[in-house]
C-alpha cells in the first residue's frame, strides 16, 4: 500500500522536520536513523485502510483526516490532586507523563529496592545511550504496523524500566499517562522500554487517562524484554476520554521458561486499538494475554492479539471478555502463529462477548497459522447476551433487577480479574472495573432483553 | 401468612398450562402438589415466585392480602416468597458467599432492617452450613458452578435457610438426590418449620414426603387440581401411578 493523495502526509512531514531539529537525542547517529527509518516506512504506507486485513474491522480514517499538532516544547503543569483518582496504594514507583513528557515533579521512585532503575527514556537517551542503543527499538518492527512505525518516528519520551537478575520487585511500578488538552488536536507518542534480566520479577501498570476534552491521539508503543526465568506481569488500562484515540503496541519478548502476563483493560476513550504482539523466544515460555473491554456509546475498541510460538514447549493462553451496549463497536483479532519448530506447542484462545443492546456489534476472528505440526490449538469463541434465567434467579432472591444486572456484569468481568496475581495492581483494577461497570449506564436500563447464546467452537 | 389462589389460569407461549387453580394455604401448614411430567407443578411454583415469562390470564393470588401478581420477583421476594429451583442456575464469578449476602442484605434493606456486614454474616451463615452439612469451601466457589446436583439442591435449601421466608416454594428439589441429600435436604427444611411459615411442596415422587411430613396433598393434572386429600392420597398414587387419573382429566 502506497500513502495516495487521500492521505495528506504535509502535516506529519512537518511535524517531523520540527522534530528531528529539537528533539532530545538528535545529534545520536543510531537514534536520527531510527527515527528516520520509522518516518520513511510511514510515509511510504501511510495510515492503514480497512482494505488492509489487520484493520478490516477498524476504520482509522478519523485519525489520518486529523490534523494532529506535536506538544509544544512548555510543560505543562498539572496540580497534584489532578492525580489523585489515579494512584495505586504502595505501589514502588510512579511516573506521571503529561502529554508525552516526563514530569519529574509529580513522580516518585522511592520504594524499588535496589538493582532497579524506573526513570524517563529520555533520561536515558541524554545520560545512557549507549546501553540504549542495544535495545531500543529492536522488536517493535516499523515494516510491521503504519503505527509502529509513527512512533518510531517521533520516539523521545516514555518510561525506562530495568530489574537486574534475581531481583523481584514485589510492589507495581505504576507508569501514568495523562493527556491534557483543551483545543489543538494533538499527538503523543509515548516510547516505552522495560527490560526484565534473567530470573527477576515484576509488575507494571501503564495506565492512559485524559483531563480535558480536547481531541488527543495517544499513539504508545512498549517492548517489554523478559529474560530467562522472569516473571513479568504487565497491565494497560485505558480509561481516556471518549474524544481520545488510542493505540497502543505492547511488542513481548520472552526467553528460555519465562512468564509473562500481559492484562488489558479497555474502558474509555473513541477509537481505540490494542496491540499485543508476544514471541515466546525461548523453551518452555509461558504467556497468558488476559482482556476486558468495555464500550457504550459509539466507542470502537478493537483488540489484536498476534502470538507467535518461535520456539518449542511454549505455552500461550489468550482470553479476551468484552461487554458492549448501545452502539459501541468490538474487535477481537486473535492471530497464532506457530513457527516450524516450535513443537509441543500449546496455544489456547478464548474470547466471550456479552452484547447489551442491539446496536452493539462484536466482530470476533480467529487466524492460526501453524507450520509445527505437533501441537495444539484451540481457540472458541461466545457472543451472548444476559441470561435471563440468572437474572431472574439473582432477583428471585431479593435484589432489584437494575442490582442484579450489575452484578452480572461485574461477574462477566470477574473472570478477567481472577487471572491477575494477587497484589496492589489487582487490588487497583479489580475496584477500577467495579466503579466502572456501577457507572455503566446499562444496568438500571433495559428489561425483557432477548435471550440465547450463540456458540462458536472450533479445535484446529 | 397465607395464600389464596383463586381460578388461577396461566399461559405460557400461547398454550394454556394452568387451566383453573383454587388453592388456600394457611399459616404453618405443608402442602404438597404431586403430579405427572407437564402437569404444570413448575409453572405454579414459577409464577409464584413471578417469573414474567408466564402470563397470568385469569385469576387471583393473593399473598397475606397483597396482590401477588402485581409483584415483581424481587418483592415477592421481599414479602416472603422463595423458590427453591428445580434446576438452580449457575453464575461464574459471584462467590456464593457474597451472592447470599448481597441477597439478604436486599432483603433487610427492603423491611428496613440494617445491613449485615461481613463479620456480622458469617457466625449466622456457618451455623447454616452446619444444618446443611456443607462445606465451607464451597461458599468462596463461585455460584453453583461445578457444584454437583445434591450440592445444588441442598445451596437452594441454605439460601432458604439464611433468607427466612415465609412462604418456601420447593420445586421438585427432592429429584436426583441420593437418600442421604435427600435426609439433609429434608431437615434443613424441618429445622424451618414453625407455626407462621408456609410451605408448597413440588414433587413428582411420594419419597420426599416420607421425610416432609405434608398436611395436605393435591394432585395436579393438565393444568387443574383432580384430587386434594391428606398424606394418606401420596401413598396412594405410590401405589397406583397417575394414569387413573389422568384418564379422569382426560374425560373432563
Amino acid at each position: 500500500m502506497v500513502a495516495t493523495s487521500t492521505q495528506d502526509l504535509g502535516i506529519h512531514l512537518e511535524n517531523f522536520t520540527d522534530f528531528q531539529r529539537q528533539a532530545a537525542g538528535r545529534n545520536l547517529p543510531w537514534l536520527r536513523k531510527i527515527r528516520e527509518d520509522g518516518f520513511a516506512r510511514f510515509a511510504e504506507v501511510g495510515f492503514p485502510t480497512t482494505r488492509d486485513e489487520d484493520w478490516r474491522f477498524t476504520s482509522v480514517a478519523p485519525i489520518a483526516r486529523t490534523q494532529f499538532r506535536l506538544p509544544g516544547k512548555a510543560l505543562v503543569h498539572l496540580p497534584p490532586a489532578e492525580l489523585k483518582s489515579w494512584q495505586i496504594e504502595g505501589s514502588a514507583a510512579r511516573l506521571v507523563f503529561v502529554n508525552g513528557r516526563y514530569a519529574p515533579e509529580l513522580s516518585r521512585a522511592d520504594a524499588v529496592p535496589k538493582g532497579v532503575a524506573v526513570t524517563s527514556l529520555r533520561e536515558q537517551i541524554e545520560g545512557h545511550s549507549d546501553q540504549l542503543s542495544k535495545q531500543l527499538a529492536r522488536y517493535a518492527q516499523v515494516e510491521r504496523d503504519a503505527f509502529v512505525a509513527l512512533n518510531t518516528a517521533f520516539l523521545e519520551d516514555g518510561a525506562y524500566v530495568h530489574v537486574k537478575r534475581g531481583v523481584v520487585v514485589e510492589a507495581p511500578i505504576h507508569l501514568l499517562f495523562v493527556n491534557s488538552v483543551d483545543h489543538l488536536a494533538l499527538m503523543v507518542h509515548p516510547r516505552n522500554l522495560l527490560v526484565f534480566d534473567d530470573q527477576s520479577q515484576a509488575t507494571v501498570v501503564e495506565e492512559y487517562a485524559s483531563l480535558g476534552a480536547g481531541v488527543v491521539l495517544s499513539n504508545s508503543v512498549t517492548e517489554l524484554l523478559a529474560g530467562d526465568d522472569a516473571h513479568v506481569s504487565h497491565y494497560l488500562i485505558e480509561r481516556e476520554h471518549k474524544e481520545a484515540f488510542n493505540v497502543s503496541t505492547l511488542r513481548i519478548q520472552q526467553g528460555r521458561t519465562a512468564n509473562v502476563a500481559s492484562h488489558s483493560f479497555l474502558l474509555g476513550g473513541g477509537l481505540v486499538r490494542n496491540n499485543v504482539h508476544p514471541v515466546l523466544g525461548g523453551e518452555g515460555g509461558e504467556c497468558l494475554i488476559n482482556g476486558l473491554f468495555v464500550g457504550s456509546g459509539k466507542q470502537h475498541l478493537d483488540n489484536y492479539m498476534h502470538v507467535e510460538h518461535a520456539s518449542p514447549h511454549c505455552s500461550s493462553r489468550q482470553f479476551y471478555n468484552g461487554i458492549l451496549d448501545d452502539t459501541a463497536h468490538g474487535v477481537f483479532h486473535g492471530r497464532i502463529v506457530v513457527h516450524k519448530d516450535a513443537q509441543k506447542t500449546d496455544a489456547k484462545q478464548t474470547n466471550r462477548n456479552l452484547l447489551l443492546s442491539d446496536g452493539a456489534q462484536i466482530d470476533t476472528k480467529p487466524q492460526l497459522e501453524i507450520y509445527a505440526d505437533d501441537v495444539k490449538c484451540t481457540h472458541g469463541a461466545t457472543i451472548g447476551q444476559i441470561d435471563e434465567n440468572a437474572l431472574f434467579y439473582l432477583r428471585s432472591r431479593g435484589m432489584s433487577e437494575a442490582e442484579a444486572r450489575q452484578l452480572l456484569l461485574l461477574a462477566f468481568a470477574s473472570e478477567c480479574a481472577e487471572r491477575m496475581r494477587p497484589g496492589a495492581a489487582r487490588i487497583y483494577v479489580e475496584e477500577l472495573l467495579r466503579e466502572h461497570l456501577l457507572r455503566f449506564r446499562e444496568a438500571s436500563r433495559r428489561s425483557g432483553l432477548e435471550t440465547g447464546e450463540r456458540n462458536v467452537e472450533e479445535v484446529g | 401468612m397465607s395464600l389464596e389462589i383463586k381460578n388461577l389460569l396461566v399461559n405460557v407461549d400461547g398454550h394454556e398450562i394452568l387451566k383453573g387453580i383454587d388453592l388456600v394455604i394457611n399459616p404453618g401448614e405443608v402442602h404438597s402438589i404431586m403430579g405427572p411430567n407437564g402437569s404444570g407443578k413448575s409453572t405454579l411454583a414459577q409464577v409464584l415466585a413471578r417469573r414474567d415469562a408466564y402470563h397470568v390470564t385469569e385469576g387471583s393470588v393473593a399473598f397475606n392480602g397483597k396482590d401477588l401478581l402485581e409483584m415483581k420477583p424481587e418483592e415477592a421476594a421481599c414479602e416472603g416468597v422463595f423458590l427453591a429451583f428445580q434446576y438452580p442456575v449457575e453464575i461464574p464469578g459471584i462467590s456464593n458467599a457474597y451472592f447470599l449476602r448481597s441477597a439478604l442484605n436486599a432483603q433487610r434493606k427492603f423491611r428496613g432492617e440494617e445491613e449485615m456486614d461481613a463479620m456480622d454474616f458469617l457466625p449466622f451463615f456457618r451455623e447454616k452450613l452446619k444444618l446443611l452439612e456443607m462445606d465451607e469451601k464451597l461458599m468462596n466457589r463461585s455460584l453453583n458452578e461445578g457444584f454437583s446436583g445434591g450440592e445444588k439442591k441442598r445451596n437452594e435449601v441454605l439460601q432458604m435457610s439464611i433468607l427466612e421466608p415465609k412462604l418456601a416454594v420447593l420445586d421438585e428439589t427432592d429429584s436426583g438426590l441420593d437418600i442421604d441429600a435427600l435426609r439433609i435436604v429434608a431437615n434443613g427444611v424441618n429445622a424451618l418449620r414453625s407455626p407462621e411459615r408456609s410451605f408448597l411442596v413440588v414433587t413428582h415422587y411420594q419419597r420426599l414426603l416420607n421425610y416432609i411430613k405434608p398436611d395436605f396433598v393435591h394432585v395436579l393434572v393438565d393444568g387443574r387440581i383432580m384430587r386434594s386429600g391428606g398424606p394418606e392420597l401420596a401413598l396412594e398414587l405410590e401405589d397406583k401411578g397417575y394414569g387413573w387419573i389422568e384418564q379422569e382429566a382426560a374425560a373432563l
